[in-house]
């Protein structure tokens, strides 16, 4: 029996790691009047996949992270799977 | 005797290496990538562009095409492969090198004339300069910031793996003459057998018509 998920990746890049489009994100927002100490930008993938079970739906979409979604180099990454609507 | 630049959708500096492949009398021709690695192949140039319109990341895509398989094993049997700019990305993207080239320092596209600073000339495309020697390529990129773990930089460094380094025209290594934020001014790297890749274009910096002829050395490395 398959149920429908969906997978929600994310992707950050690693603390320490220079985000100048953030950077540039974050001076734009001062020159609007806002006041914040720091922005971190990430990559969301929203993933729909079957699967038999969470833990299999998390297994396939922590591989296509590995593999493609987040390069190791540079980027943290984080899974959260929840059954589709 | 055929180099093999090989072409993805996207690729724009395929031409020019040609052109400068030509000038050298080096035999090069433009692969496709879906057609597959040429048998009698000679060495691989993976030129620079927006393969896969640098999407999710550049070089990305590029990496994971069935092609860079075959390079991989090729290059793991001893064959040349140079990666140039989006060449360079896909190079380190495939794991054919270490590191990541990421976002500019400026977070804008560069097209500049750079110097660089042969830190290891014991490669097939170092081997027409000597150490410390500084030459003048250009670069062109949005996305050429050299990024690795710091063990993995000190693993680098004390293997002679790092094959350039931005620098001015004296050769001195300033923050001043890092373009892009690279760690360490890291501007080419050599990986595994005779596998380098490089942000700046030796093929723009070739033909005499078009200025400084200093990158010949490297393209050289094919012959």
């Amino acid at each position: 029996m398959m149920t429908a998920y969906t997978a929600t990746v994310t992707v950050r890049l690693k603390r320490g790691v220079l985000d100048p489009e953030a950077e540039t994100t974050k001076q734009a927002l001062e020159r609007l009047g806002f006041e914040l100490e720091a922005l971190r930008s990430a990559d969301r993938f929203e993933l729909d996949l079957d699967a038999t079970d969470e833990a299999a739906a998390a297994e396939r979409a922590e591989e296509m992270a590995e593999r493609l979604l987040a390069n190791p180099t540079i980027h943290d990454y984080e899974v959260n799977v929840e059954q589709s609507e | 005797m055929t180099v093999s630049i090989i072409r993805f959708g996207g690729s724009n500096c395929d031409r020019d290496a040609a052109r400068a492949f030509e000038h050298l009398g080096i035999d090069a021709e433009i692969v496709w990538h879906e057609d597959g690695l040429p048998e009698d192949t000679t060495g691989v140039l993976l030129p620079g562009g927006f393969s896969y319109g640098d999407y999710l990341r550049a070089g990305a895509m590029a990496a994971r095409t069935p092609i860079m398989d075959e390079v991989r094993a090729a290059a793991e049997d001893g064959l040349p492969v140079l990666g140039v700019c989006n060449g360079a990305q896909i190079g380190c993207e495939s794991g054919l090198t270490e590191g990541a080239f990421t976002t500019n320092r400026s977070a804008r596209f560069q097209c500049e004339p750079v110097h660089l600073r042969v830190e290891n000339a014991d490669t097939p495309w170092t081997e027409n300069y000597a150490e410390g020697d500084v030459i003048e390529v250009p670069i062109a990129h949005g996305e050429g910031r050299f990024e690795i773990e710091a063990e993995r930089l000190e693993t680098l460094q004390s293997e002679n793996r790092v094959l350039f380094r931005y620098c001015d025209a004296e050769g001195n290594i300033t923050d001043a003459a890092n373009p892009n934020g690279s760690t360490d001014n890291v501007a080419g790297v050599v990986g595994a057998g005779r596998v380098a890749v490089m942000m700046p274009h030796p093929e723009r910096a070739t033909l005499p018509d078009i200025g400084t002829t200093d990158g010949q050395g490297i393209l050289q490395g094919f012959a």
